[in-house]
């Protein structure tokens, strides 16, 4: 528990970012003293986020990944946060779930979708200049468009292709067998250039894949043509939205620079950096929709 | 006059060398097929690829280069085939080749491992309309062969396991890289080998039969390409597509190349 | 807000797109509901409490093979869905 913090020191100085537990919390902030402590869960495929948010302002955050039992992914997520800050789920006044498995968030007050969920929370990370923001999870990938409120005004997602998702990294790095993580680096330690593979479909990219190796081109070179296939296909889902600056990526592919490179150079745009993980903004933005609906309930409450 | 079809598939080529033979007025007899040929080239490149099947088939068939009056090549490699005179559409030779064989067939179904298509054709083969589900696996014979590798079958256990069940489990992955990990799923729950099997090949007629409602079913109807072979795929299709019976010529994989030969030969005239 | 349903496969394109702007004060009576043979269209209150129409999820993957009865190879000129719906809601990417 962290009652007594002195004054605040700036962000940039402070280990924002414990990656290796992934549990944070904001040690400057007293939730005990605020008026309203919502929680936002976004219950991903391959991860799961918590989110408390303390009048409106980001407190903390837990992320872990998803176990078989959603219900239970919810409830582990939000209690390794919970116990960290010393807080208990009575004290918490509002539960936005969110994600693919918000339905299973038993206590969740709301759930909302994922797509106005990470808008909120790209808008609170990265400011009211956010307008693009791409969102490419383990089994999905999704293109928003939303205004200086972080309201969506364009979306669309894709859930129905492994093309442009991480299970197509998956299927690349088996064939390769090579860790996801290496495939980033890797696929800019090249000599030369390389075409992006012609295949959309992940099943013909293969095979693709397969003939280059072939044909001689080193591991680095194929896995390079590979990422620049999933750049263009992302690419040419968030032109159907329309691409303006302020581009914000989420979601796991937000760690293969392999990938989000190629993007970045394709629309000529870099994407906006945060201090926290952006990979909890979905789960950011279900706890400030939380906090918009606690308020109105207790001004109705007040009012009454 | 002799003339050859080649179709560059994606896995195979195909090669048909066709005699046109002199006989009035019986159009079933017009032609008469010298060799057909199959060769998988593997990693071949396909311009090599081309020149080697085509020369052995010529080797077998007893003949020389300057005895074929005219190549045509047909299929997704079709420009791959340097020394063609002339490459036409697989929708084009897969209509002639299918009319040829049945000549009351106006609707063509062509599932292969990497494509699966409808055609409309008229009574000479000419290809009126086709509508295709190209470049997506989950539209094709490759949808239900990654399924027969996670169960460990081939596709054609696979099919004949599907006749046994008389399930319909719906599929919820419209991906062949989702699907694996449904039917991976599927396996732990312990349903029945069957049942899944029927469940997919279920899916892909579904998906190739809503393609060829694009282009109306009408009269007799043809199914080519390498699906023929998988008996549960066949009746997963009939079901699809409201059908009491699909014809389904003897070597479906050179109908494509015996069409594109027909081509050949006539326009020499 | 644009809402697009569908997806993108190796094969194309396929999305219905719907302006809710247009779709929250439906001037049509809600007809897409019943114009479409396929019963794709459903109507949900979203994420910013507004009642409007969606694309039922299942249908999202498998928009290219449902809309096929609507969309001949050999052509058309109208469908059933953007007919019905005459504050101009609904478009296809394809
Ligand atoms: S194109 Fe390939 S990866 Fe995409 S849905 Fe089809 S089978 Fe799956
Ligand atoms: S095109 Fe036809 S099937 Fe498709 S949404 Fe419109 S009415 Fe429904």
């Amino acid at each position: 528990m962290n009652t007594e913090t002195t004054a605040p020191t700036a962000p940039e100085k402070k280990e924002f970012w414990r990656w290796q537990e992934n549990v944070w919390f904001d040690e400057t902030k007293d939730w005990k003293t605020a008026k309203i402590v919502t929680c936002g869960i976004d219950v991903g495929s391959v991860s799961s986020q918590a989110v408390l948010v303390v009048d409106g302002e980001l407190y903390g955050f837990n992320s872990m990944r998803t176990g078989n039992n959603s219900p239970d992914s919810a409830t582990n997520a939000l209690a390794g946060i919970m116990d960290k800050c010393g807080m208990k789920q009575e004290d918490i006044h509002f539960v936005v779930g969110t994600g693919y498995g918000r339905v299973n968030v038993p206590f969740a007050d709301k759930a909302i979708t994922e797509i106005a969920c990470h808008a909120r929370g790209a808008n609170y990370m990265g400011g009211n200049g956010v307008r693009t923001i791409l969102d490419m999870g383990g089994q999905d990938c999704k293109a928003i468009h939303c205004d200086e409120k972080g309201k969506v005004t364009n979306f669309l997602m894709n859930d129905k292709c492994a093309a442009g998702t991480g299970r197509g990294m998956e299927v690349i790095s088996d064939l390769m067998q090579i860790p996801i993580a290496e495939l980033g680096p890797r696929s800019f330690d090249i000599d030369s250039d390389v075409e992006a593979v012609s295949s959309v479909c992940v099943v013909f990219a293969k095979s693709e894949a397969l003939g280059l190796l072939k044909a001689g081109y080193t591991k680095n070179k194929v896995i390079a043509a590979y990422c620049q296939a999933m750049a263009e296909r992302v690419v040419s889902l968030l032109e159907r939205i329309g691409v303006e600056e302020g581009f914000f990526i989420t979601g796991g592919i937000a760690k293969n620079p392999g990938v989000v490179k190629r993007i970045e150079k394709l629309l000529g745009i870099k994407a906006m950096e945060t201090k926290v993980d952006s990979q909890i903004a979905g789960a950011l933005g279900a706890a400030l929709f939380g906090y918009t609906l606690a308020s109105k309930k207790a001004a109705a409450a007040a009012a009454a | 006059m002799i003339t050859a079809g080649i179709d560059m598939g994606s896995r195979s080529v195909k090669v048909v060398l066709l005699e046109e033979l002199d006989v009035n007025g019986a159009p079933q007899l017009k032609y008469g097929v010298k060799k057909a040929y199959i060769m998988m080239p593997g990693d071949m490149d396909q311009d090599v690829a081309a020149e080697k099947a085509y020369d052995e088939a010529l080797a077998e068939a007893g003949l020389k280069r300057e005895d074929v009056s005219a190549v045509f090549a047909t299929g997704a490699g079709r420009k791959q085939v340097a020394f063609a005179k002339e490459g036409v559409t697989e929708m084009t030779a897969g209509a002639k080749g299918a009319v040829f064989m049945y000549p009351a067939a106006r609707t063509v179904v062509d599932v292969g491992a990497e494509e699966g298509r409808g055609m409309k054709t008229d009574a000479e083969g000419k290809a009126i309309d086709f509508a295709g589900n190209e470049k997506c696996a989950a539209g094709a014979g490759s949808f239900a062969e990654a399924m027969s590798r996670a169960l460990q079958m081939s596709l054609k256990e696979f099919g004949e396991a599907s006749l046994q069940s008389d399930k319909s489990i719906p599929m919820n992955a419209q991906c062949t890289v989702f699907a694996e990990s449904e039917v991976v799923s599927l396996i732990h729950s312990s349903t029945p080998k069957n049942d899944i099997a029927k469940a997919v090949l279920d899916a892909v007629a579904s998906r190739v039969c809503a393609m060829v409602r694009r282009v109306g079913i009408e009269g007799e109807v043809v199914l080519i390409g390498g699906m023929v072979h998988n008996a549960g795929f066949v009746s997963s299709l009939k079901n699809a597509m409201g059908v009491d019976t699909i014809s389904l010529p003897d070597m479906p994989e050179y109908i494509s190349a015996l069409g594109c030969a027909m081509i050949a030969a006539e326009r020499q005239h | 807000m644009i809402a697009n349903y569908g997806y993108k496969d190796g094969s194309g394109e396929y999305y219905i797109s719907i302006d809710t702007d247009k779709c929250i004060d439906c001037a049509a009576e809600r007809a897409c509901l019943t114009a479409c043979p396929k019963q794709m269209f459903e109507i949900i209150e979203d994420d910013y409490d507004d009642q409007v129409a969606w694309i039922k999820k299942p249908n999202c993957r498998t928009l290219a093979y449902d809309c096929a009865d609507c969309k001949p190879s050999s052509g058309y000129t109208s469908l059933p869905c953007i007919t019905a719906c005459t504050p101009g809601a609904i478009k296809h990417s394809w």
